[in-house]
């Protein structure tokens, strides 16, 4: 089982196949960002993306993404920051901070998607992605200030952006 | 397959642990370099060391688990340094009560109860630098004066920052408490700004900063299986099998206790029989429950049923006074007899979950003398004193290190995790992190307590409340004392304010182990009282405002000088900001309701009021919800209104449907599909306004809680004319959508 994570090529043939993403992600590869939360695609608080959609990788057996593309939190920008990232700083989102990276990630993929959603967009976006401490109306915010930072950008230019800020280069955006 | 690199957290940094602790900032949780015993070079006290790069770590004393005190009580030490906010790094103190005092995450007391300590902390290390520089300048310490991260000499001109001066200044005495002169309010440069969390740029990036990220060398992963009805212990169970599995290092029983565990914090020892299955990794442990098999015996466990439990207090609450008398003040039975109305209502709440969202875990490393612990607990000094017990050994033998929790709301006071993974560490022989499934957080939680009310309010003539009387109907797993946030409040209002007062109280028989869930006690009172005044003021044909207004009687501060105590003054003074802020008395369309609440707890005057609407279909929209509070001086304006953004949005979550039920002493809901949360799409807008007086501040993590399910509740009466007296509000078929 070969899956590239982070641009990367990781060769996971130990591992049980039925072994859901986030675990290997956690366990196997040491990349914890994504986070457990339910384990039965509740929360949201694991998304990660595959082939740039967002999913969640608790309810994502090895076996069944062999030779695709994933991005983690820790592979959105690396060290430096994404635009979504740092309008999360910018409103001082978080509180736990637990759920933030499943958060981040599934609004990072709307703005790919879409870079000026409306807010009914953005709710139909965010509806899978629990904040137990309640940070939606800053959520909302941040996603509107990222948005308007990417306006005129095309997402290669916003991962050009990232990628000169990145002290070790090379990011896939 | 490839190895990876390893999570954040390495055990040889941890056993070079420094005694000043963990660093947040840049690349997680890391450890300073210096030796175990030793103080850091260039430290002023416990709370503050400067770099000689000019970087300034300020330690944070208390646990964090969203409620925001790694940034606040760093900025109270910060401010009274007069550090530059931009140079400060915070790290993670050590569990050290000789050092630290308490350190704890609860009751919304974190700032309260450090506010005068963390001041003279700043102040004094300031001070040292202050003298060092008089010294080394040869000129009289008064000359001197600070900037952010300098010290200036105003006659000539001449500055140091702190770096340069920090190693002579730890030469210095330490100043006494009267030796320094704490800042004036209006001369903060930083307290009552908005900063963003010490934390926000780790987590932002997913780094390993929370307990479910720990990782120690030669650590394995462990998964444990309790009886569903709370309290059974295993008699057998088909280990043999789950040990053939691939992955699988061991499965074993733990006898345990049998029985519910205990609240008591402090004492408690529990730890509930189970299996053990410890493996590789998380998720073969997890995979093997499946295969699992296991016989229990039940025979000292609960066998609650909540539908019985509610039948018995709905009838008992019905009833206008109880078994035994709790408060009598003047004379209520008279002023009754002489109301020229009573009105009655029977309020209910239910069982409720903490389900933050971060489910409990833990890695332990227990051997037969010493025991070493990474937990997100709230109450890590309990953990150490219970684990010292637990495994009779002397509390020098228990390290525990506080890492940051993914949400609290009181689930963590209690520390049965730990043990848990603590005794099966030492079966092992190795350190072992324990990962409770969302299914066990769900069924092995310590859960709100329900609370039933049989409220009854004589009103004379012209309308005011003469009389009250409050049966409360309390949940008891002894019959005598009721469960923690079941019992009777004890403080202020209506309960001191009114002139004639009956309070009385009645047990109900219930095992479900129970406890402190975010504003413990007043989440469920200010729904029964404040919905309850609401009725009133409409018996009496008068505007809600005004008769809260009235009702809260003369101006007067319980106990003066108690900040835990009510002040009429503060309360009416919130009361109006809030009712002015949302418009209250404008024209409101057909099925939209406003509703008020208010309540005082945790130091905090908090009015609140909702904007609802409710259509033919029985659902609720909550569009807006403003808060005005006077919690006296913030300390950090961004974080005490995400605290109240925060908690508004757990109220309207936990109204809406929110309820654990039981059968047969287990519990019946497993997982969000049957407990939900609030989602974005229906969370209100939200408008926070701190009144911000000169009182010392006061936490900000609970106290906006209480007042919300009474707000929406009467706003959904004034929308549509019905009453809500039961939460969640869906039992009476309501969808907040
Ligand atoms: S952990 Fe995957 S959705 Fe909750
Ligand atoms: S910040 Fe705690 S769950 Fe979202």
């Amino acid at each position: 089982m070969q899956i590239n994570i982070n641009g990367k090529a990781h060769d996971l043939s130990g591992a049980d196949p039925d072994m859901p993403l986030l675990w290997a992600l956690r366990d196997l590869l040491g990349l914890v960002g994504a986070k457990y939360g339910c384990g039965v695609a509740q929360c949201g608080a694991c998304t990660v993306w595959l082939d740039d959609i967002p999913v969640r990788s608790c309810q994502l057996p090895l076996g069944a993404i062999t030779g695709r593309e994933v991005t983690t939190i820790e592979g959105l920008a690396g060290d430096a920051l994404h635009p979504v990232q740092e309008a999360w700083i910018a409103h001082d989102v978080a509180q736990c901070g637990y759920c933030q990276a499943g958060q981040i990630m599934s609004a990072a993929a709307l703005l790919k998607r879409n870079p000026n959603p409306s807010l009914e967009a953005i709710e139909g976006a965010m509806a899978g992605n629990i904040c137990r401490c309640g940070t939606y109306t800053r959520i909302v915010d941040a996603i509107q200030t990222a948005s308007t930072r990417l306006q005129g950008l095309s997402f290669y230019e916003v991962g050009q952006e990232v990628a000169e800020r990145q002290t070790d280069g090379g990011v896939s955006v | 397959m490839s190895a990876g690199a390893s999570p954040g957290i390495k055990r040889r940094d941890f056993l070079r642990y420094s005694s000043f602790g963990l660093a947040l900032s840049s690349g997680g949780i890391t450890v300073l370099a210096a030796a175990k015993t030793a103080a850091p070079a260039n430290s002023l006290n416990p709370y503050v060391m400067i770099h000689d790069d000019g970087r300034i770590v300020i330690a944070a004393p208390n646990p964090d688990v969203g409620q925001g005190v790694n940034t606040a009580l760093p900025m109270i030490v910060a401010e009274e340094l007069d550090a530059d906010w931009q140079d400060v790094e915070v790290i993670l103190a050590p569990i050290d009560a000789s050092r630290y005092g308490a350190q704890f995450a609860g009751g919304s007391l974190s700032v309260r109860n450090r506010w005068d300590e963390l001041r003279q902390m700043g102040a004094a290390a300031r001070e040292m630098l202050l003298r060092s520089a008089a010294q080394q300048w040869g000129v009289p310490r008064v000359e001197l004066t600070t900037q952010p991260s300098k010290v200036l000499h105003t006659p000539s001109g001449r500055t140091a920052s702190f770096a340069e001066l920090v190693a002579a200044a730890t030469e210095q005495p330490v100043p006494a408490d009267g030796e320094v002169v704490l800042k004036a309010r209006a001369d903060y440069r930083l307290l009552g700004q908005r900063v963003v969390n010490a934390a926000a740029a780790d987590i932002v990036r997913g780094r390993p900063i929370f307990g479910i990220d720990v990782s120690v060398p030669d650590m394995v992963y462990a998964t444990y299986v309790k009886c569903p009805q709370v309290g059974g212990v295993p008699k057998t169970a088909n280990l043999d099998e789950v040990k053939a599995l691939p992955g699988i290092l061991d499965a074993f029983i733990i006898a345990g206790n049998a029985g519910p565990p205990s609240f008591d914090l402090r004492k408690s020892i529990h730890v509930a029989g189970g299996v053990a299955i410890v493996a590789s990794n998380t998720w073969v442990a997890i995979k093997a429950r499946r295969s699992l098999q296991v016989d229990w015996d039940t025979s000292a466990a609960s066998t609650d049923d909540s539908r019985a439990i509610e039948a018995t207090a709905l009838s008992a609450a019905g009833r206008p006074t109880g078994e035994r008398d709790v408060k009598r003040l003047g004379d209520p039975d008279s002023a009754f007899a002489k109301s020229s109305s009573i009105v009655s209502g029977v309020y209910a709440t239910d069982f409720v979950s903490h389900a933050q969202l971060e489910p409990q875990s833990c890695v332990a490393h227990a051997t037969s003398t010493e025991v070493e612990v990474w937990t997100s607990s709230q109450t890590p000094g309990f953990a150490q004193s219970t684990l010292a017990k637990l495994f009779e050994l002397p509390a020098e033998a228990i390290a525990v290190h506080q890492i940051r929790g993914g949400g609290g709301f009181g689930r963590r006071l209690s520390n049965e995790y730990v043990r848990e993974a603590a005794v099966i560490s030492k079966h092992m022989g190795k350190p072992v992190k324990l990962q409770w499934m969302r299914e066990d957080d769900m069924a092995f939680d310590f859960y709100r307590s329900p609370a039933y009310f049989g409220l009854q309010a004589a009103l004379s003539e012209t309308g005011e409340l003469t009389g009250w009387r409050n049966h409360v109907v309390s949940v008891s797993s002894d019959g005598e004392e009721a469960n923690y946030g079941a019992g009777y409040r004890g403080y202020n209002f209506p309960d001191d304010v009114v002139p004639n007062v009956h309070i009385s109280q009645t047990m109900v028989a219930s095992k479900t182990p129970t406890g402190a869930w975010r504003a413990p006690i007043s989440n469920v009172y200010a729904f029964a009282e404040q919905s309850f005044l609401h009725e009133l003021a409409e018996a009496a044909g008068k505007d809600h405002r005004d008769f809260l207004m009235a009702a809260l009687g003369a101006d007067k501060w319980f106990k003066p000088d108690d900040l835990a105590s009510l002040n009429t003054v503060r309360a009416r003074k919130a009361i109006a900001a809030v009712t002015q802020a949302a418009g209250w008395g404008r024209a409101i369309p057909k099925g939209r309701g406003l509703g008020l609440g208010f309540f005082f707890s945790h130091a905090g005057h908090v009015a609140e009021v909702a904007e609802v609407s409710v259509n033919a279909d029985r659902q609720v929209t909550v569009h807006e919800v403003w808060v005005a509070a006077d919690l006296g001086q913030i300390v950090n304006l961004s974080g005490a209104e995400n605290q109240f953004q925060g908690s508004i949005v757990d109220g309207v979550s936990a109204l809406a449907d929110q309820r654990i039920s039981i059968r047969s002493g287990a519990i019946e809901q497993t997982n969000f599909h049957q407990y939900p949360l609030l989602r974005l799409p229906q969370s209100p807008k939200i408008n926070v306004e701190f009144l911000a007086s000169d009182y010392p501040p006061s936490g900000a993590g609970e106290p906006a809680l209480p007042p919300v399910a009474p707000a929406i509740c009467n706003a959904v009466f004034n929308a549509c004319g019905e009453r809500i007296r039961s939460l969640p509000i869906s039992r009476a078929g309501f969808k907040v959508v």
